[in-house]
């Protein structure tokens, strides 16, 4: 069968269902198509308060954010669709979906990708035994499905997913043994890393993974300190008493569909890995097609959902349902806050490296 | 370990159901709704399958749904990925040595 | 403020210190603050919170309010060898008023032994409770959590 929406939103994450509530708010007709049987992305796994301004909803915890989000959703009329997945994004802006293991196609005016990101995997011996799993894995456990994947934790990794379910692992009852990290120097806020190194846990920097040993699942952990050019220093390593390795070594963009739609891709490492090229406005290099959230930058939750709301603002107007003047107040007030996001030792980074992708995206639209 | 009370998100369990499911022909108790991988590591189960070849353990690595690392044998139906089905009164969950068979096909 | 300049201050009433030392945009101490006691350098949220201990009445709101748990209230007046030290908590189970308790610091290594004096956790904190530590006075610089 095939269906048509005026805009079809893959991804019900936090950028996706932003975007949404922008355009149905200025009267646009949505649909959002996310795979998983509930909406929500990575949102409702966030236990912690959020930081920020009053504006980008700080002091609130990520999961009540995302309820908030979602009831306004069904408020304005955004059609949800739950259980299906996008498999393939075709000329003509066609969607291929698989829903009740049918597939179907959906023509859209306008497609807006929101498909977030993978964790990224780290290979050593031993990390396809049971036990060693990824840090999003272990936070869905532990928040979503209320069971925990082991007592013992080593926590590769000290960005800010590595220190925060580092504990909120201490928080549902398990052990976090210690916390490696390869820099020198820890990774994310030193606040969050202050969470939990005041209750023991210690962070070795300077320090990689050498192997997880076990039969059928991890019962100990060797770590090892990396010296210049994250060569290993034989010598020193040493051997932890752990039954589970969680990996937060990074996030990479899922941009599947929008390599198969043919926009134009990128490569930033400091914003994950391969990106879409996009404007200031989140339009990519096909003139139907958006992108928001993670696939179009690692950053975080506050970021997706303003960017999530940017693009919607211009996808708004692309419809016609919001007029140009409405569009450009709506997108300045939406851009002040994302600045404020992009600032400090740790947002200005972000900020220059989405900088050059918008450089990088104006350069191809000057040389068509 | 099922985390029953938690500082932030309260209790959780005393409200659902509990239904048996069958694993390897052996009853087992799980909560209504939860995803199958969650009531195997409740019930201190983490190695799943074994890989076709080199015959290692495998348990969840991604847990939603992305890496099919979990997937096992549910009522009869391969390589289904159980870190997102949910469990329901009744189900039979196998262990797969391999890929699993489909209808006697392997 | 050094750290001789805040225990003047704790040492005649109670006073919060605020261990965010990051530019991270973020203000929900500010803005919880009855006292404006808190303020931003450059009128940006990005700088990071300035405290005026003189509008400070270390009434502790902030401490749950954080969302990095970098807020404490020191109170060096309880008695004339030990003072209070509240931290947030968000781990269970919660202490109990008259529990003995190993008092760590920073970096999570016991320093002494403490008494829970106070825990308080209405529904207004959103699930942080604030437990105030009875420690020896000399510990307070250091103490910012605690083991049963």
């Amino acid at each position: 069968m095939t269906y048509h929406t005026q805009v079809a939103v893959i991804g019900a994450g936090p950028a996706g269902l932003s975007a949404a509530l922008e355009i149905a708010s200025a009267g646009g007709k949505v649909t959002v198509f996310d795979e998983n049987d509930r909406p929500g992305g990575q949102l409702f796994k966030q236990i912690h308060k959020f930081f920020g301004s009053s504006h980008h909803g700080a002091g609130v915890r990520g999961y009540h954010l995302g309820e908030e989000l979602l009831q306004k959703c069904l408020d304005a009329g955004v059609e949800i669709k739950l259980n299906t997945v996008v498999y393939g994004l075709f000329p003509d802006n066609e969607l291929g979906i698989v829903c009740n293991d049918q597939t179907h196609t959906v023509k859209a005016d306008k497609i807006l990708i929101a498909t977030g990101a993978s964790e990224k995997p780290l290979a050593f011996p031993g990390w396809d035994l049971p036990g060693v799993m990824g840090a999003g894995a272990a936070q869905t456990m532990v928040n979503i499905n209320r069971v925990l994947p082991g007592q013992k934790f080593v926590m590769i990794g000290s960005g800010n997913v590595g220190l925060v379910v580092s504990y909120q692992i201490m928080q549902a009852g398990g052990q976090v043994v210690a916390i490696v990290e390869a820099l020198p120097k820890v990774n994310g806020y030193s606040v969050h890393a202050n969470k939990v190194k005041r209750y023991g846990v210690p962070i070795y920097t300077s320090h990689t993974i050498k192997e997880a040993v076990g039969t059928d699942q991890v019962e100990k952990v060797v770590i090892q300190e990396i010296g210049p050019g994250f060569v290993p220093v034989p010598g020193t390593e040493k051997e932890l008493d752990a039954d589970t390795v969680c990996l937060a070594v990074g996030l990479t963009p899922s941009v599947e569909l929008a390599k198969m739609a043919g926009v134009q891709i990128t490569h930033i490492p400091k914003l994950g890995g391969f990106v879409p090229l996009h404007g200031k406005d989140m339009r990519t290099t096909d003139e139907n097609i958006y992108v928001a959230g993670d696939v179009s930058g690692i950053e975080e939750a506050s970021t997706a959902m303003e960017s999530g709301r940017l693009a919607g603002c211009s996808i708004a107007e692309a419809i016609g349902a919001l007029n140009a003047d409405a569009a450009e107040v709506r997108r300045k007030e939406i851009n002040e806050r994302i600045n404020q996001l992009r600032s400090g030792i740790h947002g200005e980074a972000r900020r220059d490296n989405k900088g050059i992708i918008v450089r990088r995206y104006e350069e191809w639209l000057a040389a068509k | 370990m099922r985390v029953s009370k938690h500082p932030i998100l309260g209790d959780y369990g005393a409200d659902k159901k509990s239904v048996t499911i069958t694993v390897n022909g052996q009853p087992m108790e799980a909560l209504e709704g939860e995803p199958i991988a969650a009531a195997l590591m409740a019930n201190g189960i983490r190695a799943f399958r074994k890989t076709p070849i080199l015959h290692h353990p495998r348990g969840i690595f991604c847990a939603i749904g992305r890496c099919t690392d979990c997937a096992l044998t549910v009522d009869g139906i391969p390589n289904v990925r159980t870190c997102v089905t949910r469990v329901r009164e009744g189900m039979k969950i196998e262990t797969q040595d391999g890929l699993g068979e489909w209808g006697g096909i392997k | 403020m050094a750290c001789s300049e805040v225990k003047k201050v704790y040492m005649e009433h109670p006073v919060a210190v605020i261990e965010c030392f990051e530019e991270i945009p973020c203000n929900p101490c500010q803005t919880c603050c009855k006292q404006h006691a808190i303020t931003f350098s450059g009128g940006t949220i990005n700088s990071t919170p300035k405290l005026d201990a003189s509008r400070c009445t270390g009434c502790g709101l902030c401490i749950a309010t954080c969302p990095g748990q970098a807020i404490f209230v020191l109170d060096g007046t309880f008695s004339e060898t030990e003072g209070l030290v509240s931290i947030p908590y968000e781990f269970l189970p919660l202490p109990q008023k008259g529990q003995a308790v190993d008092v760590m610091n920073r970096d999570g290594q016991v320093i002494c032994r403490g008494e829970i004096h106070r825990v308080l956790n209405p529904a207004s904190f959103n699930s942080t409770a604030v437990v105030t530590m009875r420690i020896p006075k000399e510990y307070m610089d250091q103490a910012r959590s605690f083991r049963y």
